[in-house]
């Protein structure tokens, strides 16, 4: 699931459960995992 | 406030007595608390039975050891059997604990005093004590700022003179964070050295267990009573000259207050001055600290606290509520990338203390923040007080390497700064013979904490 997939799911579930709050916290949450997604220690499986 | 060192010396010499210092700490409860709201129950009249009995049994030669008869408070996360354990929050109205904690039932045996348990951050999670369902702890240095969290009503109490010691929880920096802002020496222990059976979880992969004091010498005595080890002797300081230490300057020192950094410094060049070595070195992926933490403490507490986010979300309060929910939505995928960001963190800091006694950096980059502040001036820059607070500490959480605050000064409006030791795993005796060594040379011309606001 790309990050903008599943962000734009969170968004709309949150949305829908009530919790407009938590649209924000999803935004930091979502730039906290691209840079765990970015990091170089990540395994690959083409490499 | 007298240290434990110092209580023992006097208790032994006959000079005074465990309900007479247990009476002092119970009176300064009475003056303090309502200003600091550091408690959430008090057991006056339990404690002085314990302190009646520790008196007897020493009189009568029965000596348990350096805890013998010492007032201590406890977290509000750890059970003593027939108390709730609340951990500041409705969720867990009605419970009582049936059990004392590990941990507790070895401070018994060591014939530790129990003054009562103390305010936090709700159920650990978060670093300023604001959100609890009991009201904000608050600081005694200046009440209108937060003693830190989560373990900020423990630090109050210590601060304040109503315990000589206290238990805390460590899970991002919960023990460090408030020992630096309270002026307290705060020791978070190597990962799964101390029990954690019997402490409300808030990431069981992250949690400790550990004591802020007055000095390392009673957060080492203290620490040894939670293992178990009630009788144990003060360990030698290392000797000074010919110390090696490193600091990790780059994202450790990027961000820090101007008096933060100075009162640092200061502390280094009187370090050097003793002959300790102090190089620089580096954390290659300290930028990834904060995302691999994020990713595994929300998971984890989203395990835990799911089926009451379900059943009765109203009972939590709002910012801990909204943030638990935030880890319902962590992807397994990146849970695991987390884990393998956790294994190369944990190389790293084995590799810079390969050559060193340890690392040493500030434990916390700001003083104690306003209650109810959401961002910070950090220099010319505005921070987010949650990241600002959990940027120096929450690395050895990741890693479990222990790590031990220390008080380093002050700052010119009267606000505690501290500094920070970190050692090689499962060695955390050696970094106590570190700290005890550099103690002296870090707190240099600064009054302890143990009595503020009185």
């Amino acid at each position: 699931m790309t990050l903008e997939a599943w962000l734009k799911a969170a968004a709309e579930d949150a949305e829908r459960r009530g919790l407009p709050a938590l649209k924000p916290l999803l935004e930091t949450l979502a730039r906290a995992t691209a840079a765990l997604r970015a990091a170089d220690f990540n395994d690959r499986a083409d490499r | 406030m007298i240290t434990i060192e110092e209580f023992g010396r006097r208790l032994r010499a006959r000079q005074t007595t465990s309900a007479e210092v247990t009476d002092e700490c119970l009176q300064r409860v009475e003056a303090e608390n309502p200003r600091l709201n550091a408690f959430i129950r008090v057991t006056a009249d339990e404690a002085r039975q314990q302190a009646r009995e520790a008196d007897r049994e020493i009189a009568a030669g029965h000596d348990r050891g350096p805890l013998h008869g010492v007032p201590i408070s406890v977290k509000d996360l750890l059970d003593i059997r027939g108390l709730p354990t609340t951990a500041a929050s409705r969720v867990r109205e009605g419970h009582v604990a049936a059990r004392d904690a590990a941990t507790i039932a070895h401070l018994r045996q060591a014939g530790a005093v129990f003054v009562g348990k103390t305010n936090l951050h709700e159920f650990a999670f978060g670093t300023t004590n604001e959100d609890s369902a009991f009201g904000p702890a608050r600081n005694p240095y200046d009440p209108s700022r937060s003693p830190g969290g989560s373990s900020g009503g423990s630090a109050a109490s210590v601060a304040a003179g109503m315990a000589l010691a206290t238990i805390g929880t460590d899970t991002g920096g919960s023990i460090r964070i408030p020992a630096a802002v309270c002026g307290l020496v705060g020791l978070k222990p190597s990962l799964g050295e101390v029990s954690i059976d019997g402490v409300v979880p808030l990431s069981r992969t992250m949690d400790h267990v550990g004591p802020l004091a007055q000095t390392v010498a009673d957060a080492c005595f203290v620490h040894h009573a939670l293992l178990g080890d009630a009788r144990a002797v003060l360990p030698a300081p290392m000797p000074l000259h010919g110390l090696r230490l490193a600091i990790p300057r780059r994202y450790f020192c990027d961000v820090l207050d101007p008096e933060v950094r100075a009162r640092f410094d200061e502390a280094i060049e009187r370090l050097r001055a003793s002959g300790v070595h102090v190089d620089e070195i580096q954390i290659q992926h300290a930028d990834q600290i904060a995302s691999v933490y994020l990713h595994i403490v929300l998971s984890d507490a989203a395990a835990y606290h799911a089926s009451t986010l379900d059943a009765m979300p109203e009972r939590y309060t709002p910012n801990v509520r909204i943030r638990l929910e935030m880890g319902r939505y962590v992807l397994a995928e990146d849970y695991v990338r987390a884990l393998a960001g956790r294994e190369v963190l944990r190389r790293e800091v084995d590799a810079a203390l390969a050559q060193h006694d340890a690392l040493v950096l500030p434990t916390l980059p700001i003083p104690a923040p306003p209650i109810g502040a959401s961002t910070v001036q950090v220099g010319s820059a505005t921070e987010p007080v949650r990241n600002v607070m959990l940027r120096l500490t929450q690395l050895f959480d990741v890693t479990g390497h222990p790590a031990i605050a220390i008080p380093a000064g002050q700052t010119t409006a009267g606000l505690p700064c501290g500094l920070q030791l970190v050692g090689c795993r499962m060695q955390t005796d050696a970094l106590l013979r570190v700290a005890l060594a550099c103690e002296p040379q870090i707190t240099l011309g600064f009054p302890r904490s143990g009595n503020v606001g009185g």
